[in-house]
């Protein structure tokens, strides 16, 4: 944890020294196309890179019940057979996180008594830390867009309904910080939680909480030129960059703090925004049973003991047993007093045919 | 039976420091050693079960040899370590899951508790995300930049013997049943990571004889007890007799390794073998026989289950291949699987792909009802519990409910019928028409949410006993709950597996609980034609009053 604090310290106050001395283009036009290159290539590189592995065997966790017999109900979504069902078990995963709202909570007491209650906080905040993210960052395309669309504005209204202070307080500011503080104690407070969690899991939380508290003093505590700082957004975004006016550091800073959030976002746990697509366990139809599913790398000199291999084996065996044989007996080298009728009794009409094909075991 | 005696394990599973009682560990888990001890560990491969696998699968289970777990020298070879990471690249470019699942875990900590083994001991590295993090620390270390650079920073470490212990010791604490996947935001299924460590392990030596022998066994007899195909059938004749007396009718129907019968039956081995698995071979026999179905079972292909399966996919297709081979051979039309949990995540999420499509084969159909499996089109291969649940919806089976009645049943969802095949209901529906008293245990514990028997993937050997009463907790608690909510005495299981733990479990944690597959108590309720006035259930057990035959056609809808 002290590692991934001092990181974002370090961070903070490079930008801010950065600002002092006049980097404003470094930090303020360079970084933030470095790092959305880096963010973008990344990304993409990442995701071709797990779609180069391919998917052997069909695996999908069934969590319902199966497409079987006509007249059992089906639980499509948690046990999809077709594409469109798995097309909605994923839209229930990524946009209402399904599986975890299914969490629950063990304990044990006295007896033993082991009790599973429900635990539904992580999955509450959780959704309100993505969906605020997703709002904030829809809220900032205002910046980059000239016109302002229509929706923008709309989003802008319902964020701030209630119309407290001014500027208008956006709810999704407030829900947010407190998401993101909520997911930082439970790594601290639950211990198991705490024991699993190192710098990677920390870093992004603090990393994104000085990214939500730099924007939230700049729109309502410290007066940033507006006008100057659109100025450069669209001129970033428009490919004609310019800066012109005194911004201000804290808009270095968060703007830094953003660049490298992005340039980070590729090589970290963050990428779960790719990865839950691909998936095996929840983008693949439980059809196992119905389609074949090819499997490139499937070795076809891997073959069973060959039943031959076994009958060879086993032979006097089975004939005494009365198993039917591929092969008969070969014939008694002297014709002894005794053991004539097991012989005789494994004369079985199969033994008439010819030895069965079998493949020869890879050996 | 455990070391452990049951009032102790009671006390420490609440007092004793751990995570689950409260305990925090002070120090970091890769700075906690494993320290291996009798009880702890399964016991290593015997030299001539690697020699003989390694025949038929060279290069894959590694160097035979006589090794010890507690010694400090487990006699690898020299470049372990290159083998392992050469291993893992070669798995990362062949497994999508595998690559995905060491990326994007968040640790958001859902499946901490969701794992057995992780609520019966407490210990932190049986949470499903620090097993992974076991094998992911490696791959930090090792594939990716932030872990080469920044080294233990960012969890990334090297591969070493410490490590490698660590593997074997906490890869066999994990039975693959996947419980924790179907929490987990991301879908990360432990069981592939398993899976993928095993694999490794193999590849350097490292493998269990409890799984080693039976998969060797299975290879060259058939079935994993290495029982002879004289002996086999022997065996399962016996129980006809047993039948008879039962019933008072000969079973005609029971052929072995017969060709142009319509349906080859694949069951787990141990139903010819060992109680209670026995009782539930007799219900399918008497079920064929009351349907007249025509089927045969082969000695070639006398164990369903895959023990391949728990040490990697190469022995696993090698394994299973002897169904299809078997199938065309005696040229059957479809083949059809008794009650087994592996077994059946292999046929169903595996077999096609490995070995199928097996064209040769026809899209099963019941031939009594008429029903066309359309589920199994492809691999041809139905379960004995969605047949028999057809047979009984299209009122086919004479039933006499009552039999049952000196039963109070309760259902455990094996792990791999319900979250990798998702076969929940079809059991249940049997169950409701098979008998009077059948009760859920709480939801939480049931169906997806299932808990394991504690000793799945081969974990089901006597040397680790208190290990297993431990992860089988979880399971044995919640029958405890209908055991004194409802005075259930009947655990009843869809695997031969459970068969053979919770039998285990049940005389350590609820010694009044019985266990039985679902095709026994089918099997009791069955009404025979030329019977005799049954008092007995297939236990010899006495029943509850005179059964009063029922009518065909008297067969309730579940509700």
């Amino acid at each position: 944890m002290k590692h991934a604090i001092l990181a974002v310290i370090a961070l903070i106050v490079i930008a801010w020294l950065g600002s002092l001395v006049g980097l404003n283009y470094l930090f303020g036009v360079v970084f933030p196309y470095l790092a959305f290159a880096i963010f973008l290539g990344g990304f993409i590189y990442r995701v071709v890179n797990w779609a180069k592995s391919p998917v052997p065997f069909r695996i999908p966790t069934t969590s319902g019940q199966e497409k079987s017999l006509d007249w059992i109900k089906q639980d499509k979504f948690d046990c999809p057979a077709t594409s469109g069902q798995v097309i909605g078990r994923m839209l229930l995963e990524v946009f209402t996180f399904r599986s975890l709202f299914k969490n629950t909570k063990a304990e044990i007491h006295d007896g033993p008594k082991l009790v599973y209650g429900s635990s539904k906080w992580l999955w509450l905040f959780g959704l309100a830390f993505h969906y605020c993210f997703l709002i904030i960052l829809i809220r900032h395309l205002r910046l980059f867009l000239n016109p302002v669309p229509g929706f923008i504005g709309t989003i802008e209204f319902f964020d701030g309904l209630f119309q407290i202070g001014v500027p208008v307080l956006y709810q999704t500011d407030l829900i947010f910080v407190g998401a993101v503080t909520f997911l930082f104690l439970r790594r601290v407070i639950i211990p198991q939680v705490k024991y699993i969690s190192f710098a990677a899991d920390y870093f992004p939380l603090f990393l994104i909480f000085a990214i939500a508290m730099t924007g939230i003093l700049m729109r309502y505590f410290f007066r940033v030129d507006i006008v100057s700082i659109k100025q450069l957004t669209v001129g970033l975004a428009t490919f004609s960059p310019a800066i012109s006016g005194d911004i201000g550091s804290i808009f270095y800073i968060h703007v830094f703090l953003v660049s490298v959030l992005l340039a980070y976002f590729p090589f970290s746990k963050l990428m779960h925004l790719g990865g839950v697509f691909l998936s095996p366990t929840r983008n693949m139809a439980n059809n196992n049973r119905m389609v074949h599913h090819v499997n490139p790398w499937n070795d076809p000199g891997i073959k069973p003991h060959s039943y031959m291999d076994y009958e060879d084996e086993f032979r006097q065996f089975m004939a005494d047993a009365d198993i039917p044989l591929e092969k008969e007996l070969p014939p008694e080298p002297e014709p002894e007093p005794e053991p004539e009728e097991a012989a005789a009794d494994a004369a079985e009409p199969a033994a008439e045919e010819a030895p069965a094909e079998t493949p020869a075991e890879k050996e | 039976m455990a070391d452990t005696k049951v009032e102790q394990m009671s006390v420490n599973v609440v007092k004793e420091p751990s995570m689950m009682t409260g305990a925090i560990p002070r120090k970091h888990w890769m700075d906690t050693p494993v320290t291996f001890k009798p009880g702890n560990y399964c016991y290593p491969a015997k030299k001539s079960i690697v020699e003989y696998l390694s025949k038929g699968l060279p290069g894959l289970f590694g160097e035979p040899r006589e090794w010890k777990v507690e010694d400090d020298d487990w006699q690898l070879p020299e470049n372990w370590v290159e083998i392992i990471l050469q291993g893992m690249r070669e798995r990362l470019d062949k497994f999508r899951s595998f690559k995905v699942f060491m990326d994007i875990c968040v640790r958001c900590g859902a499946c901490a508790d969701k794992c057995h083994f992780f609520l019966g001991t407490g210990d932190p590295k049986n949470m499903p995300v620090l097993r992974a993090e076991l094998l992911r620390s490696v791959y930090r270390g090792n594939f990716t930049k932030a872990g080469k650079i920044l080294g233990s920073i960012a969890n990334g470490r090297e591969m070493n013997f410490e490590v490698l212990k660590e593997w074997f010791m906490y890869f066999y604490q994990c039975t693959e049943c996947r419980r924790c996947s179907v929490f987990c935001p991301y879908g990360i299924d432990t069981a592939e990571i398993t899976m993928m460590a095993r694999e490794l392990l193999h590849l350097v030596g490292v493998g269990t004889n409890w799984i080693l022998e039976p998969a060797a066994n299975s290879n060259r007899t058939g079935n994993h007890l290495g029982l002879q195909p004289h002996t086999f059938k022997q065996n399962a004749e016996f129980l006809l007799d047993d039948i008879e007396e039962v019933t008072g009718v000969k079973l005609k129907s029971l052929t072995f390794n017969r060709k142009g019968a319509e349906v080859l039956f694949v069951i787990p081995s141990a139903d010819v073998f060992a109680e209670p698995g026995i009782f539930t071979f007799m219900g399918y026999l008497l079920l064929f026989e009351h349907i007249g179905l025509d089927y045969t079972i082969s000695t070639y292909t006398s164990e369903g289950g895959n023990f391949g399966s728990f040490t990697n996919n190469e022995l696993m297709k090698k394994l299973n291949g002897k169904m299809y081979a078997e199938a065309k051979r005696l040229g059957v039309k479809w083949i059809l699987g008794g009650e087994c949990g592996h077994m059946w995540r292999v046929i169903h999420q595996y077999m096609d792909t490995m070995n199928g499509p097996p064209d040769f084969l026809e899209v099963p159909k019941s031939p009594i009802t008429g029903t066309v499996f359309e589920n199994a089109a492809s691999t041809k291969m139905v379960h004995i519990s969605e047949f028999t649940a057809d047979l009984i919806k299209h009122n086919k089976l004479k039933i006499d409910k009552s039999r049952n009645d000196h039963r109070v049943v309760t259902f455990h969802d094996s792990c791999n019928p319900s979250r990798g095949m998702g076969m929940l209901e079809e059991p249940r529906y049997i169950l409701r028409n098979v008998c009077n008293n059948f009760y859920e245990m709480p939801e939480n514990t049931i169906r997806e949410q299932t808990f394991c028997c504690g000793s799945g993937t081969g974990l089901n050997t006597g040397e680790i006993m208190d290990l297993r009463m431990r992860g089988g907790l979880p399971r044995a608690n919640a029958v405890k709950y209908v055991e004194e909510k409802h005075g259930v005495n009947m655990l009843s299981c869809i695997c031969a597996i459970d068969r053979a733990t919770l039998l285990a479990l049940m005389e350590y944690w609820n010694p009044n609980v019985g266990v039985c597959g679902i095709s026994e108590l089918v099997g009791n309720a069955l009404i025979i034609d030329g019977e005799k006035e049954r008092d007995q259930d297939l236990r010899f057990e006495e029943l509850l009053g005179a059964g009063e035959a029922g009518e065909s056609g008297n067969n309730e809808e579940g509700e």
